[in-house]
């Protein structure tokens, strides 16, 4: 309850200091509006569809790309983990790949895919798969030894070792890297939506731009904030918290 | 005075003659250790020409001191570590990794920590192939008989150490293998619960025939279930007096011959423990009476 407080109140200070210092009249209105008239852009775009249709599609887009980079990711990181070609061949590929940043993956998207959906979800499934691929590869490797040897005792082999052993003890650091793969498939979608014409969220946010109405920028980046947090804490923070009881991984029971 | 001395005498040689050395035909034993010898990475050289012959149905206790090497040559009877001399055979075929006729319990519960009590058993029983429809009722047996019915569904981080080491145990007797191997099950619990689990142990061994290897500590644990007590010492690791104890089952701990057998092997243990050259007095073998109950075991040369 004091925690909700505390964060409450942190929120009504920064609401009130925007609004004092957009009233004040350093910058011009016009360029920095104050709460208010976000808020209000925020319902009007809102009420006319545009907010709701901007984010199904961003979401959607983001929901295909993400699937795409979890069933490639996962299986990846299982075998740079386990199958020795894989570790001496293909993971310094991935380890020099992830030093790209994922936006440097749209000329060339662009060049390949023309100005399509396609182009898009190649950004975001580059931007994520591998820093995913890396996670579970470390959770693998991290499994506790003497896990797999009572494994080995208890003759656990094959898909049963697979399914049974290496994936649950694996999974607290899987879904770990499952966030940190959301959050990086987030910051790709939304620079690449940015950079073409694409009816997301981040079309909205350049036509805010073109148009030179600040409020619509500041709103739609208040509604990406509140996406990005919802999708953060609602889905990832519940399951791995869930996880790590279930795993006996937290100190209070 | 000389009649307390002499009653002391005679309780002295009765525990001896209930403790023989063992002499096993290698060729009709059902674990068969020969010369084996292991270094791990680091030099450490954790055993050194180790000769052992375990029977089918033997119950066989490694006592010894921290560091002697217990866990590694029970290691490698389970398959878990390649010895880097000697040989390891079971039933005349020498083992080579982990398989399905031996079980190793480890010092740990080593629980999966995902799933229930029943299902760590249900699932072990499903990696041995035992069919689907009977793994339940298998799993609540042996939960019943390590005494932890109502935490059929508890997490192992639910659970207090010691019902994490019951909840072992019960998985390693639930998956019903020849040979059993058991390092310090018992250590964790505490008095009451490890003599449950002592006798529970005993009377499934003496009702299934399972050979047993099990290592403890506890000299007074090793004599009350073993039938054979292989004393072990440290630097290097070896095997130092392979006693058959010739007591019938079941023991009781207060019984005066045990509590006698226990000085004696104290003393033993106690002698080997120390090097040699910081041992001015003469090893209590020559104290014996010539009887030849105690075999001089072959000491490697250092
Ligand atoms: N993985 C390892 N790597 C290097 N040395 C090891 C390893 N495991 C054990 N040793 C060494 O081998 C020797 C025997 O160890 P081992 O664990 O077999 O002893 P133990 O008799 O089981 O002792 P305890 O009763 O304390 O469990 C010790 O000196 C130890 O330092
Ligand atoms: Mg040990």
């Amino acid at each position: 309850m004091k925690k909700w407080a505390q964060k409450l109140g942190m929120v009504a200070l920064l609401l009130a200091l925007w609004e004092g210092l957009s009233r004040s009249g350093i910058w011009s209105p016009h360029l920095f509006p104050g709460p208010m008239k976000v808020a209000e852009s925020l319902v009007a775009m809102a009420k006319d569809g545009r907010l709701g249709s901007a984010t199904l599609r961003s979401l959607g887009r983001l929901s295909r790309a993400y699937l795409l980079s979890v069933s490639i990711g996962v299986p990846l990181g299982l075998l740079t983990a386990r199958v020795a070609f894989f570790r001496n061949a293909v993971k310094p590929v991935v380890m020099g790949l992830q030093a790209l940043p994922s936006i440097c993956w749209l000329p060339l998207a662009l060049l390949w895919f023309g100005l399509t959906d396609a182009a898009i979800l190649f950004v975001v499934v580059m931007g994520s798969v591998l820093s995913i691929a890396i996670a579970t590869e470390d959770a693998v490797n991290g499994l506790d030894p003497q896990l797999a040897r009572v494994a080995s005792t208890l003759g656990v082999r094959g898909p049963r070792f697979y399914f049974g052993v290496l994936l649950p003890g694996a999974l607290p650091g899987i879904v770990t890297g499952l966030k940190l793969g959301w959050s990086f498939a987030w910051r790709a979608l939304l620079a690449g939506e940015l950079l073409f014409v694409s009816g997301g969220l981040g079309q909205l946010l350049t036509m805010g731009r073109e148009l030179m109405d600040v409020p619509q920028v500041m709103a739609v980046m208040v509604a990406i904030i509140v996406i990005g947090i919802a999708v953060d804490r609602v889905l990832f923070q519940t399951v791995e918290t869930r996880l790590r009881r279930r795993w006996g991984l937290t100190a209070t029971v | 005075m000389v009649r307390a001395l002499l009653a002391r005498w005679k309780k002295w040689r009765s525990s001896l003659r209930l403790l023989q050395p063992a002499h096993v035909d290698p060729g009709r034993a059902k674990i068969s250790i020969a010369q084996l010898g292991h270094r791990y990475a680091n030099k450490v050289v954790a055993l050194h020409d180790v000769n052992l012959n375990v029977r089918t149905g033997e119950f066989v206790c490694l006592l010894g001191p921290s560091g002697c090497g217990k866990s590694t040559l029970l290691f490698a009877l389970a398959g878990h570590v390649e010895p880097t001399g000697g040989t390891v055979s079971i039933d005349g075929k020498r083992i080579h990794g982990p398989g399905p006729d031996r079980l190793l319990m480890f010092q740990e519960a080593a629980l999966f920590p995902w799933l229930t009590v029943r299902g760590n058993i249900t699932f072990a029983l499903a990696a041995r192939g035992i069919p689907r429809d009977e793994r339940r009722a298998r799993a609540d047996t042996f939960i019943r008989r390590v005494q932890l019915t109502g935490f059929e569904d508890s997490l192992p981080h639910q659970l207090s150490g010691g019902m994490k080491m019951r909840a072992s145990l019960a998985r390693a007797l639930a998956v019903d293998p020849a040979v059993l191997l058991m390092d310090e099950p018992f250590g964790s619990l505490d008095a009451q619960t490890r003599v449950h689990m002592q006798e529970l142990l005993q009377s499934i061994w003496m009702r299934t025939a399972k050979t047993i290897v099990f290592v403890t500590h506890d000299v007074q644990e090793a004599l009350m279930l073993g039938t054979r007590v292989v004393l072990m010492a440290p630097r290097p690791g070896r095997v130092v007096r392979d006693l058959e104890v010739h007591l019938p089952m079941p023991r009781s701990m207060e019984d005066a011959r045990l509590t006698e057998m226990a000085r004696h092997v104290r003393r033993l243990l106690r002698h080997f423990e120390v090097p040699d050259s910081e041992h001015p007095t003469p090893p209590p073998r020559r104290a014996l009476p010539a009887r030849g109950l105690l075999r001089p075991s072959p000491l490697p040369s250092r």
